[in-house]
C-alpha cells in the first residue's frame, strides 16, 4: 500500500462536514501557516517541496507562486481551477466531492502565502451539485473561524467565493477562466502579460489546480523536505490518477509516481488489469490532449527500459516514442478498440470546444474532424493520412493558448503509432466497417538498438 | 528619463532603433516594404487588438542582448514587444513562411472566395494575403460553412461567411461607441459576429467597422455593387463636419461621389488627424454626402502604386507598363468585346449597347442615356 496524502481519510464517514474533518487532524497546516509561518516562508516550502502543477502542464507550484507581482495597494487574486473538463480527468471531482475541506483549507494556507483576501473557485457548470458541496464547506469553515474576517486571531481576512463556469473547456485555460470569470466570453488572453502581472481585473493573479492546492496542506503539515522525499527525481509527492477505460476497477487512485506503468494497470490495488481477460492495445495516460501510446511503448521505453508512472518517465522518448503526465486522466484501450474511431472523437470534441479565436485552430479542427470522420466510415484516400499530419503541423505552436497543441498531439500520435489502422481502414473500407483492427502487432516487443 | 528608451532590433538582418514599448510589427513597418509581416485582424488604432489570425507570426532567433535564447515557438509580432538586441527572422525565415502559408490555408478554408460578386475586391487584404502568401489551390474538399446574410440597419451588411472573425468591428464598437451592441457569438468554426438579437447599429460613429473590415464582410449599403473600387478615382476631401473630422476620402468616377470613407495609410488604417487621434468619420460623411459640392476637394490620394486600385492612374511599375501585344493581334484581328455575349441576354444591359464603342470601361450613365 502506497502512501496516501489526499485521500488517506477521503472515505471516512461524514468527512465531508468540518465536526469530522476536524476532529481528523484536518485544518492543522492553517494554524501552523498562519500562526508559525510567513508567507514567504510557506512559498519557500512549496518551493523546496518541488510540488508540480497537477492540472497538465507540470509546471512548479512554488515557482509560480514566487512570479507573482506585489505592487503597493494593488489586491492579490488566488483563483482555483476546478474547470475539469479533459475527457478521462475526474480526480478534481473526487476530490471535491468527498473531501471538500481539504481544498478549502489548502486555498486558505495558499490566500495567506500569496496574500489574497478573495479566493475563487472556478467550477464548471456541470459540477452542479458540488458547488452546494463548497458552498456548505466554505459556511462550515467560515462559522468556526477558518474563513472571513481576522482569521484564527491573525488578522488575516480571506472569503473565497465559488464560481460557476458555463460548462466551456476551453475556460479551463487559466486567461480563459480569468475572462470568463470576469464576466466576459471565455476567450483565452494572448501571453504576455501573464496573469502573475495582470490577471483578475489586472490584478496579480496565481490560477492553480485543486490537486496542487490540496496538496499545500500535506506539504505544510509535514515540511517540503519531508514530502519531497516520497516520489522519485523531480516528480514529488503524490499523483492523483483517474483510470478510466476497459479495465476492471475504474476510479481515482492516489500514487506515489514509483511504480511502474505496468503495475498500474495490472495490480489488483489499482486497475486490476484489463476488463474481460482482452489483451491492452493501447493508453493515453494523461488525458486526452496527451499522445497516444501503443502497448508496447507504453509499458517500455523506446530503450527498453521500465515505464513508471512520473512525469519524466511517461515522457521519456519525447513526443516520438514518450507522452505525458498531464492531468491523470488515464484512459485504457483493449484490442477491440478502433484507434481511428478513438482519434475522431477526440478531434470532434475539439473542433466543438475550440473558442475560435485564431485561425488555425478554428479552421483547422474542423477540417480534422471531415477527415477523420471519412477515414472512419470508409471514405478516406491515402493522401488524407498525409494531410492530416500537415494540418496537425500546422496547429501546433501557431494557436494562442495551448487547446491548439492540444487538438494537434492525438492525432499525431495516433498517425505516428498507429498509421497502419488509418492505412487499413483506407485500404478495406467495407471490411472496416464491420469489425476492428484488432491489436495487430502493438503490443509485441520493440526492437531495442543496441548502445 | 527625458530621452526615452530606444532598443536597437534586427529585422531580416535589417537593424532599427526603435522606442521601448515598440512591437515587432510596428517595428517592421518602419522598415517597410517586404519586412513588414502581413496582420489581418491587428489594428494599431484599437486597443486590445490583435494576436488572432496569426498571419504576422514570426521566429525570434535571438531573444534580447541580456538573454539570447530564441523564443520556442513563432510569436505574433502584433503583440510582442522588442527587446534590446533582438533578432527576428521574417521572410528569411522558412518556419515562418510555411506556418504563414499554413494561416493563410485555414483563413480560406471557410471563405467563400466569391471575389468576383464582393465590393471588398480590390482592397481585401484577405486578397492581398492569399497573392502573397498563399497556394494556388485548396485541399479542403467539404462544403464551406455559410450563414444568412444579416442587416445591421440601413447601412450596413453584415456577409459572415466572408468573415474572418479578426474581432476588429468588435473592437471598433466597443471603443468608439458608448454602448456595447455588437460581438461574437459561438464558438469555434461556427462563431459569428452578431448583435444583440438581430437589433441593428445605429451609432453617430458606427460606419467605420466597415473602413476596419479587412474582407467583404461588412459592406456600405450605399455603395454595394454600385462599382469596382479600382474603376473609381480616390480624392482628399474635407467639410465642416459638426460630429467628426470631416476629412475623408471620396471615391469619385467622373463628378460622381459613390462612396466616402475615412483616409487610409499604406497598411490600410484610418490616418490620424493632426491631433494625433484616429480619422474616423461619422455616419452623415460616409452614407449621407454623397454630392461634390458637399467638400471641398483637396486633391488625388496617394494610393500604394502596387494597388489595383492604381491600375492606369499612376506612373511607375504597373502604370507604365503597357503590354507590348494588342488585343486586337492576340484575337486574330477582332476588335475588342466582351468574349461572353452577355449583354445580348441580360436584362440589367441594354442589347443595343456595343460595349466595345463607348469610351472606357461600362458606366451607369451610358445606359441610362439609351433609356430615353
Amino acid at each position: 500500500m502506497s502512501k496516501k496524502l489526499l485521500l488517506e481519510k477521503a472515505h471516512v464517514e461524514g468527512i465531508r462536514y468540518f465536526d469530522v474533518y476536524r476532529r481528523e487532524g484536518g485544518y492543522r497546516s492553517v494554524e501552523k501557516a498562519l500562526k508559525e509561518m510567513s508567507p514567504e516562508a510557506i512559498v519557500e516550502e512549496v518551493k523546496k517541496s518541488g510540488l508540480r502543477g497537477r492540472g497538465g502542464a507540470g509546471f512548479p507550484a512554488g515557482m509560480k507562486w514566487s512570479f507573482i507581482a506585489k505592487p503597493e495597494g494593488v489586491p492579490r487574486h488566488l483563483v482555483c481551477n476546478a474547470d475539469e473538463s479533459e475527457p478521462g480527468t475526474f480526480k478534481d471531482r473526487y476530490l471535491m466531492e468527498f473531501i471538500p475541506h481539504l481544498l478549502i483549507e489548502g486555498l486558505i494556507v495558499s490566500s495567506f502565502a500569496l496574500g489574497s483576501n478573495d479566493t475563487y473557485i472556478y467550477i464548471r457548470g456541470e459540477y452542479a451539485w458540488i458547488v452546494n458541496i463548497l458552498e456548505q464547506a466554505i459556511n462550515e469553515a467560515k462559522n468556526n473561524g477558518f474563513l472571513g474576517k481576522n482569521i484564527l486571531g491573525t488578522g488575516f481576512d480571506c472569503n473565497i467565493h465559488v464560481q460557476r463556469g458555463a460548462g466551456a473547456y476551453i475556460c479551463g485555460e487559466e486567461t480563459a477562466l480569468i475572462e470568463s470569470l470576469e464576466g466576459k466570453r471565455g476567450n483565452p488572453r494572448i501571453k504576455p502579460p501573464f496573469p502573475a502581472v495582470k490577471g483578475v481585473w489586472d490584478r496579480p493573479t496565481v490560477v492553480n489546480n485543486v490537486e496542487t492546492l490540496a496538496a499545500v496542506v500535506p506539504i505544510i503539515n509535514m515540511g517540503g523536505d519531508e514530502y519531497a522525499k516520497i516520489g522519485v527525481g523531480r516528480s514529488t509527492g503524490t499523483k492523483l490518477i483517474s483510470a478510466c477505460g476497459n479495465i476492471n476497477k475504474p476510479g481515482v487512485y492516489e500514487i506515489d509516481m514509483t511504480i511502474s506503468v505496468e503495475e498500474f494497470i495490472y495490480s489488483d490495488e489499482y486497475c486490476g488489469g484489463i476488463a474481460n481477460g482482452k489483451k491492452l492495445k493501447a493508453c493515453i495516460p494523461g488525458g486526452s490532449s496527451v499522445p497516444i501510446l501503443p502497448a508496447n511503448l507504453l509499458l517500455k521505453t523506446a530503450k527498453g527500459e521500465t515505464r513508471y508512472m512520473n512525469y519524466e518517465s511517461l515522457a521519456d522518448g519525447g513526443f516520438a516514442t514518450g507522452s505525458m503526465m498531464g492531468s491523470g486522466g488515464f484512459i485504457v484501450l483493449d484490442e477491440d478498440q478502433c484507434v481511428v474511431r478513438h482519434t475522431l472523437s477526440l478531434a470532434r470534441f475539439y473542433r466543438h470546444e475550440s473558442c475560435g479565436q485564431c485561425s488555425p485552430c478554428r479552421e483547422g479542427t474542423g477540417w480534422m474532424e471531415k477527415i477523420l470522420k471519412n477515414i472512419e466510415y470508409g471514405k478516406g484516400k491515402m493522401s488524407d493520412i498525409d494531410l492530416l499530419w500537415d494540418i496537425q503541423r500546422k496547429i501546433e505552436g501557431n494557436t494562442i493558448c495551448p487547446l491548439g497543441d492540444a487538438a494537434a498531439w492525438p492525432v499525431a500520435a495516433a498517425i505516428r503509432h498507429f498509421r497502419d489502422e488509418f492505412e487499413w481502414h483506407v485500404l478495406n473500407p467495407e471490411e472496416s466497417q464491420k469489425r476492428n483492427y484488432g491489436l495487430a502487432h502493438y503490443a509485441d516487443p520493440i526492437h531495442v538498438p543496441v548502445g | 528619463m527625458s530621452e526615452q528608451q530606444l532598443f536597437k532590433v534586427t529585422i531580416d538582418n535589417i537593424t532599427i532603433e526603435v522606442p521601448a514599448g515598440t512591437t515587432i510589427l510596428n517595428a517592421a513597418r518602419k522598415i517597410g516594404g517586404d519586412v513588414a509581416p502581413p496582420a489581418m485582424c491587428y489594428y494599431s488604432k484599437l486597443e486590445g487588438s490583435g494576436g488572432k489570425c496569426r498571419t504576422c507570426l514570426v521566429e525570434v532567433s535571438k531573444g534580447s542582448e541580456k538573454d539570447p535564447r530564441p523564443m520556442p515557438k513563432l510569436v505574433a509580432s502584433c503583440r510582442t514587444t522588442v527587446m534590446d538586441g533582438m533578432e527576428v527572422k521574417n521572410i528569411t525565415s522558412e518556419k515562418v513562411i510555411d506556418a504563414r502559408a499554413g494561416v493563410v490555408e485555414f483563413l480560406l478554408l471557410n471563405h467563400p472566395l466569391d471575389c468576383p460578386i464582393c465590393d471588398q475586391a480590390g482592397e481585401c487584404h484577405l486578397q492581398d494575403l492569399s497573392y502573397e502568401h498563399g497556394k494556388e489551390g485548396t485541399r479542403y474538399e467539404f462544403q464551406r460553412r455559410t450563414f444568412k446574410k444579416h442587416d445591421l440597419g440601413p447601412y450596413i451588411q453584415l456577409h459572415m461567411t466572408r468573415c474572418i472573425l479578426c474581432y476588429r468591428c468588435v473592437f471598433t464598437a466597443d471603443q468608439l461607441t458608448k454602448k456595447r451592441e455588437h460581438g461574437v457569438l459561438d464558438r469555434g468554426d461556427h462563431a459569428e459576429i452578431a448583435t444583440f438579437i438581430e437589433k441593428s447599429l445605429d451609432n453617430d460613429f458606427i460606419g467605420n467597422v466597415i473602413d476596419v473590415c479587412p474582407v467583404g464582410a461588412l459592406t456600405d449599403k450605399t455603395f454595394r455593387f454600385k462599382n469596382r473600387v479600382w474603376f473609381l478615382k480616390p480624392v482628399d476631401a474635407h467639410r465642416d463636419c459638426p460630429t467628426c473630422s470631416g476629412k475623408v476620402t471620396l471615391w469619385n468616377r467622373g463628378d460622381e461621389v459613390f462612396r466616402v470613407t475615412a483616409r487610409k495609410d499604406e497598411w490600410g488604417e484610418v490616418e490620424n488627424t493632426e491631433d494625433g487621434k484616429p480619422g474616423w468619420i461619422c455616419n452623415t460623411c460616409r452614407f449621407e454626402k454623397k454630392k461634390t459640392s458637399d467638400w471641398v476637394i483637396e486633391g488625388p490620394r496617394m494610393i500604394n502604386r502596387h494597388s489595383v486600385i492604381s491600375q492606369g492612374h499612376y506612373a511607375g511599375k504597373i502604370g507604365m507598363h503597357k503590354p507590348t501585344e494588342t488585343f486586337e493581334a492576340v484575337n486574330d484581328g477582332r476588335k475588342p468585346q466582351l468574349l461572353m455575349d452577355i449583354h445580348s441576354v441580360s436584362e440589367v444591359n441594354k442589347p443595343e449597347v456595343q460595349l466595345s464603342l463607348i469610351d472606357g470601361p461600362a458606366h451607369s450613365q451610358v445606359f441610362n442615356q439609351n433609356k430615353d
